[in-house]
């Protein structure tokens, strides 16, 4: 049965504050549920503390509000437990790339076959605007004291370092893009990222909704304003790494990664910047010591017999401990 | 053989770290076992992985037994701190193992020892008259009474390399270790087979017949040896086997591991820390594992072990399996305790099972984390911000790491909440002869899981209200049950709400869980007492790995006339307040025994019964009470309570 938006909305009031990417970035992630066909009952939202963490509760889905920074954790345990769950991840910037940039990391080295969205909106928003991990280094939002001390991470570098294998942007005012690029992140088999630019219209008085779209920087021919985000599939990027490039063509891709990920200013790239489908998922690598392991997760094993007792046959186990007979 | 005391010892090697002491004491323990005996080995070691000094002792007895005792009836060395180090730990008509190569070495040459030690040393020898060399030291030993066995042990591993026609010699030096083993047994007159036995049992997994052989070869030559220069030896203890059935063998860690997996553990979640890593690396080994008849088609069962970034990780990752429906646990010890607490706070706020296996070491902050304490009750008890509940088991033998850590998977899935279990680093490091133990004792309790479906979506409540504060679980992904969670305060439905009288409701139910695992958990399960036969001279209350010392010691304390009872507190939350105070207000001076320096249980039996007991029994030196520590200070106590209120113990090496 087709899904609508109503069904997959809780109808819980929402507290964003009015203009907020936040409100984007949920309808886009709730087209795209009623869009794909997973199961419903399968899907999982865990999320962060932060503005965006309540995310969880106006999905109607399973509804994760985890802790400041450790939503992956979280979010790797319970897949780990079933892989037959569709895990999507979302963070804010300074829960994922801040407090928990560790997790992060290592969870790229892991490469589970799940998705992170991060509501990147260079602030702090729910402690009130303090700089995040993407905030530039000399800018002042509103309510900074003082310019920014500290440069800025550059999350599409630091996942394509760490081992992400679908690392995409996106912003969070185009609905049709983020969609899709939410809907081509949960279809990839491995760890996805989606970075999605998020105007914070009441800390981050920088890149606004007016920023992004271009509204200082009319098209001198039709005094349109000029959007920044490009879409850089649609100027001829490809971002696939196929089993047939050679390690060269592989690093060539790999600085061009770098190398249009810091485009920022006038341009700001949006789109899918890497994706590899042929580095073994983490359910692989478990699939390769534990041959039963998709079959009967943890999560999902007998662990009782009829008559309550333990189902494992520990006394075959201990022989190795036991002496004398 | 007449005035022999038989199958009732206690030896002792030491050496550098990484020289293969660990292998030694094994294949004596495993010597022992397979001569029918009973061993209890204690490990004690630094923070270092190769050239600092470790020390094992292994007791051994024809009946089982469970602490550590003073006093060393033989002590085997190769190098010469061991012999610097313990030499003073023989007891008269004991003996030492010594190379006598070693014997000219100057004590400051002994460049591992702390500089005060040195001077320690050398003033002792120097009141006696003594030089200061390791001669002086096997002087000092002769002339309180111990036997000296002089071993040359390069010539002896040059006759073995020349028998064996190689010339590794490096190689054919590592059996050093097993010279000492054999040379042991042999003055021990255990008949060689064993030795033989377990030199196959050691290195026959490594598939190496040539280590095989060159092992063997040195158990030959250091037991013919023996033979020809001490004859019967002299010594005044000796070992006879005897008849036993199965018995395991295991370390602490390992009896933890296997209680998990019977109680269900399949997801295990670890950053590594010293004492608890080998704990989760054991799991690791075993990930595969059978199933009983008729579980499955296919009778596979496996436990998934994540080695994760950090210990934030592992609490939260464990969570996340547990919300999906694994019984998950994790394990680590105070430092990695101290990053999951905000995490264990979170599984508590939303009714999570997960069991965390909390090995104490020395603290605070790295302190000593190779040796023993028990100074984390408190924190386990009072860990993460504001008030969530947990249950919190405390393991104080072997078997009872098995079925703590088995009953601790049922706790955390009856109750919906966090299960510390803790087990302290004299147990996680100390091997034992136990009987196997019975894991069909045991029935697998998951408490009020839901199955099946059934539901329609909008009608499940995860914390529906309930008279136990209990509600229905369902895990994620079944069908017809979604559900929220949040660290926030949160309504029936797990949506964020700080309405003060949902506060208030909330707040209620999460606490009256443990007034109901309060009332459903057995006595038996919370305290353990050991009476005395009629009116009690004195109580002994205590916790966690003290307790084979003090039941060992009671024995010698009854032999001198004192009646001693003991309480053995086995839960600390929720605390078995009303069991508690009847056990020690049975008249009986009171005395409170505890491997930490504020008495912290005392504390909490304060707290909870409003008792407070005077006498105190405690030690913090990172060193495990022993049998004879017990039965002194014990004495000490009891022959004047008002002059003893806090008696130190400061044994140890
Ligand atoms: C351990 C911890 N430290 C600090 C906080 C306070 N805190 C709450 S939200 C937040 C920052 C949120 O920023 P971000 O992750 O960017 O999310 P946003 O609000 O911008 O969506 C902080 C620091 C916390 N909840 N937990
Ligand atoms: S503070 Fe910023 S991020 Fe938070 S809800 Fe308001 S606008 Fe959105
Ligand atoms: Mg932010």
């Amino acid at each position: 049965m087709a899904l609508k938006l109503a069904d997959v909305r809780t109808d819980l009031h929402n507290d964003w504050c009015s203009g907020c990417g936040d409100f984007g970035i949920e309808a886009s992630l709730q087209m795209a549920l009623t869009e794909m066909s997973v199961d419903i009952h399968r899907v999982v939202i865990f999320s962060g503390i932060g503005c965006h963490g309540k995310i969880a509760h106006w999905t109607n889905t399973f509804g994760i509000h985890t802790l400041h920074g450790r939503t992956l954790p979280f979010a790797q345990g319970a897949k780990l437990a079933n892989p037959g769950l569709e895990v999507i991840a979302i963070g804010g910037d300074g829960d994922g790339y801040g407090i928990g940039a560790g997790h992060f990391v290592h969870s790229g080295r892991r490469n589970l076959d799940m998705t992170y969205i991060v509501h990147d909106n260079g602030v702090y928003g729910l402690t009130k605007g303090q700089a995040s991990p993407t905030q530039r280094l000399g800018e002042q939002t509103k309510s900074l004291p003082q310019p920014n001390i500290n440069s800025a991470v550059n999350p599409i570098m630091l996942a394509l370092a760490a081992g992400y294998t679908f690392i995409a942007r996106s912003y969070a005012f185009d609905n049709r893009h983020l969609k899709e690029t939410i809907k081509r992140a949960v279809a990839h088999r491995g760890m996805a990222l989606v970075d999605v630019l998020q105007p914070c219209p009441t800390y981050n008085d920088i890149e606004t909704k007016a920023f992004y779209s271009g509204e200082d920087r009319p098209d001198p021919a039709t005094h349109r304003p000029a959007p920044r985000c490009y879409d850089i599939e649609k100027s001829g990027y490809n971002p696939l790494i196929t089993k047939e490039m050679t390690p060269e063509d592989v690093d060539k891709k790999t600085l061009e990664v770098i190398k249009i990920s810091n485009e920022w200013g006038d341009r700001i790239p949006i789109g899918v910047f890497y994706q590899n489908g042929n580095v073994p998922t983490y359910e692989d690598r478990i699939m390769g010591r534990i041959p039963t392991y998709l079959e009967q997760p943890p999560a999902k094993q007998v662990i009782q017999l009829q008559d309550r007792k333990s189902a494992a046959d520990l006394p075959r186990l201990w022989k190795e401990l036991t002496i004398g007979s | 053989m007449s005035s022999k005391t038989v199958n009732e010892l206690n030896w002792m090697i030491g050496g550098a770290q990484g020289s293969g002491v660990d292998l030694s004491a094994s294949a004596f323990a495993r010597s022992c076992v397979l001569a029918g005996l009973w061993v209890y080995g204690t490990r004690e070691y630094y923070s270092n992985i190769k050239g600092l000094h470790s020390y094992f002792e292994i007791r051994t007895s024809g009946r089982q037994i469970r602490s550590k005792v003073e006093g060393v009836d033989l002590l085997a060395t190769f190098d010469a701190e061991t012999l610097v180090r313990h030499a003073d730990a023989v007891t008269p008509g004991g003996g030492i193992i010594y190379d006598p190569a070693l014997s000219q070495t100057p004590i400051e040459k002994v460049d591992t020892l702390y500089k005060d030690e040195i001077k320690q040393i050398q003033g002792r020898l120097a009141q006696q008259g003594l030089g200061s060399d390791a001669n002086a030291i096997l002087e000092e030993a002769k002339r309180r009474g111990v036997k000296l066995f002089a071993v040359p042990f390069s010539s002896l591993i040059q006759e073995i390399a020349k028998r064996l026609e190689t010339s590794e010699l490096t190689k054919v030096n590592r059996t050093v270790n097993v010279l000492a083993v054999s040379v042991s047994l042999a003055l021990l007159g255990l008949d060689r087979r064993f030795m033989d036995e377990s030199v196959h049992q050691a290195f026959s997994a490594s598939r190496k017949q040539k280590l095989v052989d060159m092992n063997l070869a040195a158990v030959e030559r250091a037991y013919g040896y023996a033979k020809e220069k001490f004859g019967e030896g002299g010594l005044e203890v000796g070992l006879v086997p005897i008849q036993s059935g199965p018995r395991m063998f295991v370390v602490g860690n390992q009896a933890v591991a296997l209680g998990k997996m019977a109680g269900g553990c399949r997801l295990q979640t670890y950053y590594p820390i010293t004492p608890a890593s080998d704990e989760s690396e054991f799991l690791e080994a075993h990930e595969n594992f059978a199933l009983k008849e008729g579980a499955t088609k296919d009778g596979k069962g496996s436990v998934v072990v994540v080695q994760t970034e950090d210990e934030i990780a592992a609490i939260t990752m464990a969570v996340g399996g547990a919300l999906a429906g694994a019984r998950a646990a994790t394990s680590t010890s105070g430092p990695g305790f101290s990053l999951m607490t905000e995490g264990m706070g979170w599984a508590g706020m939303n009714e999570v099972p997960v069991v965390i296996t909390l090995y104490s070491r020395g603290g605070p902050s790295t302190g000593m984390p190779t040796r023993t304490e028990q100074g984390d009750l408190k924190f386990a008890l009072n860990a993460s911000h504001g008030e969530s509940p947990r249950i919190v088991v405390c393991s104080g033998d072997m078997e009872e790491c098995f079925y703590d850590a088995f009953r601790a998977m049922n706790y955390a899935e009856r109750y919906q909440l966090p299960v510390i279990h803790l087990v302290d680093k004299g147990l996680a490091n100390s091997n034992m002869t136990i009987l196997p133990p019975d894991p069909s004792m045991i029935d697998i309790e998951r408490g009020k899981l839901i199955l099946d479906g059934g539901a329609k979506d909008g009608e499940y409540r995860r914390f529906a209200h309930s008279e136990d504060g209990i509600s229905p679980r369902a895990v994620l992904g079944l069908s017809g049950y979604r559900f929220w969670n949040t660290g926030d305060e949160h309504d029936e439905l797990g949506h964020i709400n700080e309405n003060p009288e949902n506060r208030i409701r909330m707040m209620k139910k999460r606490m009256t869980k443990l007034e109901t695992a309060d009332r459903e958990i057995p006595e038996s399960e919370k305290v353990s007492f050991y009476p005395a036969k009629g009116h009690p001279d004195v109580t002994l209350v205590s916790w966690g790995s003290s307790k084979g010392a003090i039941l060992e010691g009671m024995a010698l304390l009854e032999a001198r006339g004192i009646k001693a009872e003991f309480l053995q507190i086995r839960l600390a939350s929720p605390f078995p307040a009303q069991a508690v105070r009847e056990r020690i207000s049975r008249g009986g001076l009171v005395i409170d025994i505890e491997q930490n320096y504020t008495a912290q249980m005392a504390a909490v039996i304060a707290e909870k019964t409003q008792i407070g007991i005077r006498n105190k029994i405690v030690k913090f030196n990172g060193r495990p009470i022993s049998r004879d520590e017990i039965y002194e200070s014990v004495r000490q106590v009891v022959s004047k309570p008002e002059a003893n209120e806090r008696v130190v113990l400061t044994h140890g090496a």
